[in-house]
Formats: structure tokens, C-alpha cells, sequence
């Protein structure tokens, strides 16, 4: 019925005791709360140092390893800060998560070089760094979204970019349609899940009836979700690409967002999604009515 | 960030990559010095600004000198130092306005016999790092990708491990090196794509990459571009940054934790989170206007961003118009407009500001914004707003 998140999710946050960690820990487990009232979702958190104290309630582990042990925690949410957060996300896959939603922006490339290669031997999936989140509406969120403007429904969104995923939720419930999942692979160069896993994913889930795609300039990642969905994907496929008007060799906000050497264009991207058959809107403010579109086809 | 060539070859000294002898001159006196120093009988003298095509471009007040000229005494090297410094160098990529000539680098002249291209760059489908080579050193790698893409040889390597000698081997002898050239291409390969990584490098361009007449392969040219993210690491690279290559709008956005590129348009655009930021621009441009600029105030700004988001914005002279567009997630709406509203009264706005709200606590919002009795115009949702302000620039 969704994919990543589900009723058997158990989160715990790394880097707990941070503000924004102890925030978001905060306001997920009241979106949790009353989704599955009664359900503990958010079991604790670490912070190394400060195993032992509890912080609003969330029990403090020193380590990923103990914290699964005592809680049963199959997830992982992390806050923890860019210079330490590789090595935060290599604890969370050695201690054996299946998720590991890195939310943090600003880990440097090399340092997520190696956590591909850390990660290689690993089953865990990792989603982001420098994202919103994932989140299952009805069920849980995993991350800093407004659960809100979520409902529960048959599209999952994959998008690079937060705030704009809100937009294009908000929108979708304009529509009347709600979301099975939505998930925030992040703006950085180097991330954990690609647009090609998703889509799989989104494929297989029975739960999913159409899928949204939110891309932006920079590398090629959407051209090859495009060739993907050209041989794999049966459902209907919507899309937009953000930085149409975006100089060359300038970065836009996101580490990844930049054209370099005229390669990376959102001209090239919406040409490859919709050579590939994706209902593409040239306006960020026809998300929605793309997706409905699609789903009339 | 980026760095000039004489700093990335000092760099590169230090990190054991080769590099010919070279002297850093503010003065054409220094530059006399520099020739003397480094003994003839040629010398070349390079202008150090950020941007490329330094050799064919050529300066506003002294339109038939060069940016980077052979000398062949000190006498020569004080002279076109003189037309040089304190200069304005226009090349292909400084734009019109040109970049200010504040520092020379004078060079030893070597006897060249090859000229190749060194590029490496993170690969982001590889995911990894990737060392690329040409044998057509001095071209613009874009245009040999386009015109002989057989020429582009690329070797993926291990960040960690880093590259092997027999990838250098590889690359060496597919580029046709002698004998005495591919041993020196074992050595200086490896080191540099060590750099590389070492360095927290986004990118590293070395074009002309040379052989010398004895064999060598050495860097005459250095292009480096530091991962922002990663320069807390750095401290002797961040030293290194001249903020005279900077615009100073964008220095100031950075300082404050705002996001902002100057662009060429009227419409001024303050908008929360990057791919909104970025759709807000692409949004004006659909409805026919131009965007002024890229400015992201994060998730979270607060009053002292957003008062500092709108002076940035309204210190462009171009701007005739504001487009506000918030997404208000975690944050509520109802702060951001409180904070808007402070700023408004601050700034002194004078030209007409559209804003575009949604999200939590929106409503309240939107009565605060009717109620503060200012010239506010409010729009429903992107389109909406984007009409409204074009709409607004030809009132």
C-alpha cells in the first residue's frame, strides 16, 4: 500500500539532542500519534556521550547498535551535523537499519564517496542526504515535511527538492488526488536512492497508482529515469523539472543544481521525460494538473 | 570556491605535482624582478583573475594588449605589467564588465613539445571521481566533446585508493607519450588525482597539460574549484579566498545564510527552499518576465534573513518589482508574514511587492497581510502570482 514506510516502521533519530533533531523527532511522533493512535513509532534516539538520559521522553543511546537492540528500531532518522554525518550514516548501516533517511544538508562529496563504498556490502537503502524526508500519509513521516498537506492516496512523488514537493502535494490534493508515498531523494550530487530504485519501487507497489517526478538541473539522473519508464514503467507518469531559467556554472541553491558544460539542462531533461512518454509541465504551477492528465490517459 | 592559478600551483608544489618555476608580481617593477629571477631568455606573464580565456582576451583601457604575453627581457615584462596591472581584463567568460588585473604571475618559458588536457571531475552516475584526458591541449574540452569525442579518454578511480599506476600507463601511452614522458606521467598522474581528493576538489583543470622537451609532464595552467561543503576541513584553501572575484551581493546572501545568484531581469524573487526558488524564476519567465535573481531563505528564516533577503534584493537597481513565494512548512505562514511586514517597514520598499503564501497557518496570514494596510498585492497561487507580478512592473 506504500512503499519504504509502513505500519512495521520503528524510527529512532541520530544526533537527537540537536535542535532541529529533538524538533522533528518532536513533530513526527505526534504525525504518527494520530495516525496510528496508540502505536509508538518514534522509540528514541543517539547522540554519543549521552546514552542513558532521555530527552522529552525519547530514550538516549550512545550508539545505533544499542539503540536497535533496546527499541526494536528498524529505521533510522539523522540530524546529525555535516562534518560527522558519513560517519553517522556507515554506524546506522552497520548496526543493521533497513532505512536510513539522512536529512542533514551540507555533507561534503568525498565523504559520500565513501559512504557508497562503505555501503556496498550493506542491504540497508539509504535516502538522501540533504532532503525533506519520506513520508507514508496516514501512516508516518520520516522527516521535516508538513504532514498535513499529505493525504492519503495513489500517487508517490520522487523529488530532488522540499520545499517544492510540498507544492506539488498541495496541489495534487487540488486535484483530488492524495499520495501513497512521497520521498525526498535530496539535492546532492551524490545520494543514497536513485530516481531508477524509486521507480521500481513505486512499480511493484500495488498501492501506487501514478507517479509524480520532481527533477532540477544538474547531472543526468533524470534522463535516466527517462529511459527507465520508456522500458519498465506501466503506470502513468507525471513530471517537471525546476531551473529552466538557471544560468550555466552557477549553483542554485543545491549542491547538485548546476549546468556544467551545457550538459544538465532542464531542456534536455523534459525533452528525455517526455520522449519517454511523461505528461511534463513546462509551469511549476501545473504539477497537479499534469498528474491528473496522466492518470486520464 | 575557486582559486587562482598561481595559488592552485602552489598547491599543487606542495602536494608534489609539477609545475614550472614561477613569481608572483603586483608591480612592474616585481615583474622585471620575476624575468631576472628566474633567469630567461623567455618568460611569460599571466594576469590572475578567476575566469578563462585569459590569453585571447584583452583589457577595456589598453585594447591590444593580452591577458597573457611572451616576454623576452625584464625590460619587456615591466612594460606589459605596466599596461596591465590595475587594468580591467575582458575575456569570454568575465562578461562585458571584465575583471580588475590586480596580481601577475610570471613564468619560466619552457620548451614545449606536447600540449595535452587534464580534467577530473566527481562522476556522478561512476560515483566516483573521473580522471579525463585529451590530446588536444589549449581546446576548450566542450568543443573537442563535441567535435572529436574519440579525443575525450576517461578513467574512473578510487577515491580512496586513488589511481593506479598502470591506469597513468593506460592513459599515457593511449595519448602516444614516449618513453621518458609516460614514466613522468606515473608520477604526476597519480599525484594530482590524489590532490583531488585530498583537497575536497569539485573540479581540477589543467589545459595547456605539458611535455617538455626533456620529457616532462608538467601543469602549466591550474583551474581549481573547491566543495563549498567541505572547506570547514580546509582552513589553509579558505585562506586562500579573493573576494574581489566575488560578486559582492552574493558574498553578502552567503554571510547572512541565504542562497542568492544575481541574475539580468527586473523581477526581485525571495522565495523558501531551493527547487521552489529555482521554479519561482523558471515561473516568471513563462508569464514573460525576467528574474532579477535566485534567493533561497531556507526552511527556517527568520526576520533578520528576511530583512536582509529584501535589501539585497532592492540594492539591485534593475528591480522594479518583488515576488514573494513561501511554501510555509514547518515554518507557519503567520511568522513569516510578521517578519515580512518588519522588513517591509525597515527596507522602505519602493517598488510594488506580490506575495504568494500557502501553507500552515495561511489563513492568519493573510489577515495580517490585509489588516498591516500596506500596498501588499496578494496572490492565490503560483500562477496567480506570477501575473500579478508582471502585471505590476508595467503599472
Amino acid at each position: 500500500m506504500s512503499i519504504l514506510v509502513s505500519k512495521a516502521t520503528r524510527v529512532i533519530t541520530q544526533g537527537i539532542t540537536g535542535n532541529s533533531g529533538l524538533f522533528h523527532s518532536q513533530q513526527c511522533r505526534a504525525y504518527a500519534a494520530e495516525c496510528q493512535p496508540g502505536v509508538d513509532v518514534f522509540v528514541g534516539g543517539v547522540t554519543p556521550g549521552k546514552g542513558g538520559t532521555t530527552v522529552d521522553g525519547f530514550p538516549v543511546f550512545n550508539s545505533v547498535i544499542e539503540a536497535r537492540k533496546k527499541t526494536g528500531a528498524n529505521t533510522s532518522m539523522i540530524f546529525v551535523p555535516p562534518p560527522f554525518c558519513a560517519d553517522a550514516i556507515l554506524e546506522a548501516a552497520d548496526a543493521g537499519m533497513e532505512l536510513i533517511v539522512a536529512i542533514t544538508e551540507g555533507i561534503p562529496v568525498m565523504d559520500m564517496l565513501r559512504v557508497r563504498r562503505g555501503m556496498e556490502k550493506s542491504s540497508a537503502r539509504l535516502i538522501g542526504p540533504n532532503c525533506p524526508g519520506v513520508i507514508t500519509p496516514g501512516v508516518a513521516k520520516i522527516g521535516i515535511m508538513p504532514g498535513y498537506i499529505h493525504k492519503p492516496g495513489t500517487i508517490g512523488i520522487i523529488s530532488k527538492s522540499g520545499t517544492l514537493t510540498y507544492e506539488a502535494a498541495w496541489q495534487l490534493g487540488r486535484v483530488g488526488l492524495g499520495q501513497s508515498t512521497a520521498v525526498g531523494i535530496g539535492g546532492d550530487p551524490i545520494n543514497g536512492t536513485s530516481y531508477i530504485e524509486l521507480l521500481k519501487m513505486f512499480q511493484d507497489d500495488p498501492g501506487t497508482e501514478g507517479i509524480l517526478v520532481i527533477g532540477e538541473i544538474g547531472g543526468s539522473a533524470e534522463q535516466a529515469a527517462a529511459e527507465y519508464i520508456k522500458s519498465h514503467v506501466t503506470k502513468p507518469v507525471a513530471g517537471f523539472i525546476a531551473g529552466q531559467t538557471a544560468p550555466p556554472g552557477k549553483r542554485m541553491g543545491h549542491a547538485g543544481a548546476i549546468i556544467s558544460g551545457g550538459a544538465g539542462t532542464a531542456t534536455e531533461k523534459m525533452a528525455a521525460l517526455r520522449a519517454a512518454g511523461v505528461v511534463v509541465s513546462d509551469s511549476p504551477g501545473g504539477m497537479g494538473d499534469a498528474m491528473k492528465q496522466a492518470m486520464q490517459r | 570556491m575557486k582559486i587562482h592559478e598561481y595559488q592552485g600551483k602552489q598547491l599543487f608544489r606542495a602536494a608534489g605535482v609539477a609545475v614550472p618555476q614561477g613569481i608572483v608580481a603586483k608591480t612592474p617593477e616585481e615583474a622585471a624582478r620575476a624575468f631576472e629571477t628566474l633567469g630567461g631568455p623567455i618568460a611569460v606573464v599571466k594576469s590572475q583573475i578567476h575566469a578563462g580565456g585569459r590569453g585571447k582576451g584583452s583589457f577595456k583601457e589598453q585594447p591590444d594588449q593580452r591577458g597573457v604575453v611572451l616576454v623576452r627581457s625584464a625590460e619587456e615584462a615591466r612594460q606589459n605589467a605596466d599596461r596591465m596591472l590595475g587594468n580591467t581584463l575582458v575575456t569570454i567568460q568575465t562578461g562585458e564588465e571584465g575583471k580588475q588585473v590586480n596580481t601577475l604571475f610570471v613564468e619560466q618559458g619552457l620548451k614545449i613539445v606536447r600540449e595535452l588536457y587534464l580534467g577530473i571531475v566527481v562522476d556522478r552516475e561512476v560515483g566516483g571521481p573521473v580522471l579525463i584526458m585529451s590530446s588536444e591541449g589549449g581546446m576548450e574540452i566542450e568543443e573537442v566533446a563535441a567535435h572529436s569525442p574519440e579525443k575525450i579518454l576517461s578513467e574512473p578511480f578510487d577515491a580512496v585508493a586513488g589511481l593506479y599506476p598502470y591506469q597513468a600507463r593506460k592513459l599515457a601511452y593511449a595519448l602516444g607519450l614516449d618513453a621518458t614522458a609516460v614514466r613522468s606521467a606515473e608520477k604526476f598522474l597519480p599525484q594530482i588525482c590524489r590532490f583531488f581528493v585530498n583537497y575536497d576538489c569539485s573540479m581540477v583543470e589543467i589545459n595547456p597539460l605539458i611535455i617538455t622537451e626533456d620529457g616532462q609532464m608538467l601543469a602549466l595552467d591550474a583551474k581549481v574549484t573547491f566543495d563549498d561543503n567541505a572547506l570547514f576541513r580546509h582552513k589553509d584553501v579558505v585562506a586562500l579566498r579573493d573576494l574581489a572575484e566575488e560578486d559582492p551581493s552574493e558574498v553578502r546572501a552567503a554571510d547572512t545564510g541565504l542562497s542568492y545568484v544575481k541574475l539580468n531581469g527586473n523581477i526581485g524573487c525571495l522565495v523558501n527552499g531551493a527547487g521552489l526558488a529555482m521554479s519561482t524564476m523558471d515561473l516568471i519567465k513563462l508569464h514573460g518576465g525576467e528574474p532579477a535573481n535566485f534567493l533561497d531563505v531556507g526552511g527556517g528564516a527568520n526576520e533578520d534573513q528576511v530583512t536582509e533577503a529584501f535589501r539585497i534584493i532592492l540594492a539591485d537597481k534593475n528591480v522594479k518589482a518583488v515576488l514573494v513565494n513561501i511554501f510555509g512548512g514547518i515554518m507557519r505562514c503567520d511568522i513569516i508574514v510578521s517578519a515580512l511586514l518588519n522588513a517591509y517597514e525597515k527596507v522602505g520598499f519602493n517598488v510594488p511587492l506580490v506575495v504568494r503564501l500557502e501553507g500552515t497557518n495561511v489563513d492568519k496570514a493573510r489577515e495580517m497581510l490585509l489588516a498591516s494596510g500596506r500596498a501588499i498585492i496578494a496572490a492565490s497561487d503560483l500562477t496567480d502570482a506570477a501575473q500579478k507580478v508582471v502585471k505590476a512592473l508595467g503599472a
